[in-house]
């Protein structure tokens, strides 16, 4: 779906989001991983990365982003990011301790390493999910055009994972 | 407790109270659908708010240690008074299922509009009735 | 060695969704999910056999000890709640997949399935968690995903229902986030039985008091309890067939679990039925739904729009139980959620053969069906049969020690009134039958075409019928569980 030709032809807009674009990422990722050490983690850095990217397609275009993160990646990323955060439980269940016990991950110290482990492990996790869920809402309700829809039942089988954008 | 006092040491949660009322007026009260949603998240706020006015400590502070990363070794800053941060965290949570649900909740929206028409309750209620 | 994997319980679901839409093959999907469940009938099935008796397992997430961590905990209670959830799953998967979503194509039935095993395993987590805001995310977890089950029925109305149904959904969960909230505020912690524990409940004190009022409300609506029922019908009877034969038999069971824990674990039976006298409220809306409800069921035209109404008369034979507050009538109560899941999951599997076979279960397309379709039919009268509460069926099991609880209390007339709406029960189930053996097909409408469902439907359908009348006869393991869950409960312990 083009975006409206006047957002197009504004090249304040344009330059500014040009700008701003890689600012924001970047934010993103401090929050991410700074939440170790401060206020931040995934849910937060989820949200801001995937606002960064929103405010890409805003101004460049969908399809623009969509060849940068296709639909089905987002998908599959939202899946690979719950997984990431069940690996860590069970890895530590398989490494003795109960189901999300990060000092089971380093049996060697005393446990501050496996606790630093797996929260960053665990909060990538949560990012991945959070940052793919709401590029996905926001495919879902952009990439409806109006008047099509008899096909589809399957938007709504899933907010985050609806329809096939193409 | 007389009046007075509820009102100026309660205050929060009448206000918590009224907003909450809103809420639920609004998904009573209309019968357009989005508007429904709208009132749902407000009522959900309602619900959030509480929690984070109950956390409030007085006189407290932001609850990060003071120092920064060094919580390996001595516990910096155990004189200082926090605010409880454990409503926050469950706060987090009831946001993203608030999310969930608004988004879930638009999605059967559009739905709705492309099997009916329209984003009235009445006139879906009365195109059913009209078609069995 | 159950104790260290209990939390498979729900991690297995919760982490074999995602698994589902990384991989996006249907049939890989369905055989995988099918594991899946079996996998955790068999651990819930080790769990009761392990905490019969008496035993609690205890398990510390991520090590952290409670009350600060959260623990997820199970006695007969919950272990009889998880055996019942993860076997209507496994009947209901290993039902044929041609009873699935009509509107989602096969190219993704991937997420279907990732959604069905997200509600099962919120359902799960709901009766396995011991802390009380886990509740909260587990119960919204399996209710979205309910929405969206829902939401997939062929009938445009399904999505409106849906709708219904999450705005409903939502406000009773909002409500009992508030409760936990007044618990929390009252007790400063989380953790079910440490709140249990520093609770002092008392009329005088408002915050405990409206904390309870939030909860009872809140579970309420989210187990239709009579005027709070009005999403389930039309949730129920446009959902996709299989859909609704695993919502009808589990959901609002865990609904009910999470009703009697507030009652009898937080709150306690002296303060809640003797000096709150909740019973007053609970006995004449249990009542008012036996009935106004089983009326509604008679006049339906649609199968199953008459069982959704049956299952809101049913909820009711079930809070009855629980207002009786006594060993005997809770037990009722508890054994009635199994034996109501096995009968009302059993015919809303045979709905699901009926609609694919017949195209329509409205009740003048169903005329002179029993001929055509012996098998299934025959599966329809012994769920009927038990819906009436026939002697030798699942249904007369239940109402035989709600009577005997209701009778040890001293309400006699409730007794003569449980009786009494069993005939309006007789009444629906009477005109089905009919319906589908002694009335004339229409001209309109032939039948000859009309072939007895095929084996994957018709065994699980079949299983469930079977059961209706084994659990009817033997009574030992559904009855001895639910008399020690009840015991467990009036005690306060979970």
């Amino acid at each position: 779906m083009k975006p409206p030709s006047r957002v197009r032809e504004m090249p304040i807009l344009r330059v500014i989001a040009r700008a701003l674009v890689p600012v924001i990422l970047l934010f993103g990722l401090y929050v991410q991983f700074h939440g170790d050490f401060g206020p931040g983690g995934g849910f937060q850095a989820g949200v801001i990365f995937a606002a960064g990217l929103i405010i890409f397609a805003l101004t460049f275009g969908v399809e623009a982003l969509r060849q940068v993160v296709p639909v089905v990646l987002t998908e599959r990323l939202m899946a690979a990011g719950v997984l990431l955060y069940g690996a860590v439980g069970v890895v530590a269940m398989f490494l003795g301790g109960e189901f999300l016990d990060y000092s089971a991950l380093d049996p060697l110290t005393t446990g501050h390493y496996g606790q630093h482990l797996g929260i960053i492990v665990i909060e990538l996790g949560v990012g991945i999910a959070v940052a793919a869920t709401i590029m996905r809402v926001y495919y879902a309700f952009v990439g409806r055009r109006p008047g099509e829809d008899e096909t589809g039942a399957e938007q709504a089988l899933d907010a985050g994972a609806g329809r096939e954008v193409s | 407790m007389n009046l007075p006092e509820a009102l100026s040491g309660l205050w929060a949660y009448w206000l918590l109270i009224a907003l909450m009322m809103v809420g639920l007026y609004i998904v009573i009260a209309r019968d357009n659908l989005i508007k429904k949603v709208m009132g749902l998240n407000i009522f959900q706020a309602a619900a959030i708010l509480f929690y984070v006015t109950m956390a409030k400590v007085e006189g407290g502070t932001a609850p990060i240690v003071p120092g920064g990363a060094d919580h390996g070794a001595g516990h910096g800053g155990h004189d200082v008074l926090y605010s409880n941060p454990l409503p926050h965290v469950l706060m987090l949570t009831a946001i993203v299922v608030g999310v969930a649900t608004t988004a879930l909740a638009l999605a059967l929206a559009v739905r709705i509009h492309g099997d009916y028409g329209t984003s009235e309750e009445d006139e879906a209620v009365a195109y059913d009735m009209g078609h069995g | 060695m159950i104790e260290k994997i209990l939390v498979l319980e729900v991690v297995l679901p919760l982490l074999a969704a995602p698994v589902c839409v990384l991989v996006r093959h249907p049939r890989f999907c369905r055989l995988f999910s099918l594991g899946v469940v079996a996998a955790c009938f068999a651990i819930a099935v080790a769990l009761l056999v392990e905490v019969r008796g008496g035993g609690v397992i205890s398990y510390e997430l991520g090590g952290w000890p409670p009350p600060l961590g959260i623990e997820y905990r199970v006695s007969t209670v919950n272990a009889y709640l998880l055996a019942l959830v993860t076997s209507m799953a496994l009947v209901v998967f290993s039902f044929d997949s041609r009873g699935g979503p009509p509107r989602v194509p096969e190219e993704r039935r991937h997420l279907y399935y990732a959604v069905f095993l997200l509600c099962i395993s919120g359902l799960l987590g709901i009766a396995i968690t011991g802390d009380a805001f886990n509740i909260f995310v587990f119960l919204e977890i399996s209710s979205l995903s309910s929405y969206i089950l829902v939401s997939l029925g062929g009938h445009r109305r399904a999505v409106m229902s849906a709708f219904y149904y999450l705005v409903m959904g939502t406000i009773g969960g909002v409500f009992f986030m508030l409760g936990v909230g007044l618990l929390y505020q009252a007790t400063g912690t989380l953790n079910l039985r440490d709140i249990a524990a520093r609770l002092e409940p008392s009329l005088d004190d408002r915050g405990t008091v409206l904390a309870l009022a939030l909860l009872v409300v809140g579970i309420s609506i989210k187990l239709a309890v009579f005027p709070l029922h009005h999403w389930l019908p039309n949730a129920y009877s446009f959902a996709p067939p299989k859909v609704s034969a695993f919502l009808a038999a589990t959901a609002t069971k865990v609904s009910f679990y999470l009703l009697a824990m507030v009652l009898f674990t937080i709150f306690g039976a002296p303060f809640v039925f003797e000096e709150l006298r909740l019973q007053a409220v609970l006995l004449p809306l249990s009542i008012l739904a036996m009935f106004l409800a089983s009326g509604a069921a008679i006049f339906q035209t649609d199968l199953r729009r008459l069982l959704a109404y049956s299952s809101v008369a049913q909820i009711g034979y079930m809070t009855l139980g629980l207002s009786t507050a006594n060993a005997t009538g809770l037990a009722g109560g508890l054994v009635h959620l199994f034996n109501h899941a096995v009968m009302k999951g059993g015919l809303f599997l045979v709905v699901a053969c009926l609609l694919y076979r017949v195209g329509s279960v409205h009740i003048d397309a169903l005329a002179g069906i029993g001929r055509r379709m012996p098998l299934t039919s025959a599966a329809l009268v012994i769920g009927g049969l038990s819906l009436i509460g026939v002697p030798g069926t699942v249904g007369f099991v239940s109402k035989w020690y709600l009577v005997s609880g209701v009778l040890e209390r001293g309400w006699t007339a409730a007794a003569v009134l449980i009786l009494l709406s069993s005939l309006l029960a007789l009444v629906y189930v009477g005109k089905v039958v009919e319906v589908l053996y002694f009335r004339k097909p229409a001209e309109t409408q032939p039948i000859d075409h009309v072939r007895e469902a095929p084996l994957g439907m018709l065994a699980p359908a079949w299983v469930l019928a079977a059961a209706a009348v084994f659990f009817g006869l033997t009574t030992d393991w559904t009855y001895g569980v639910a008399r020690e869950a009840a015991e467990l409960l009036l005690a306060g312990g979970i």
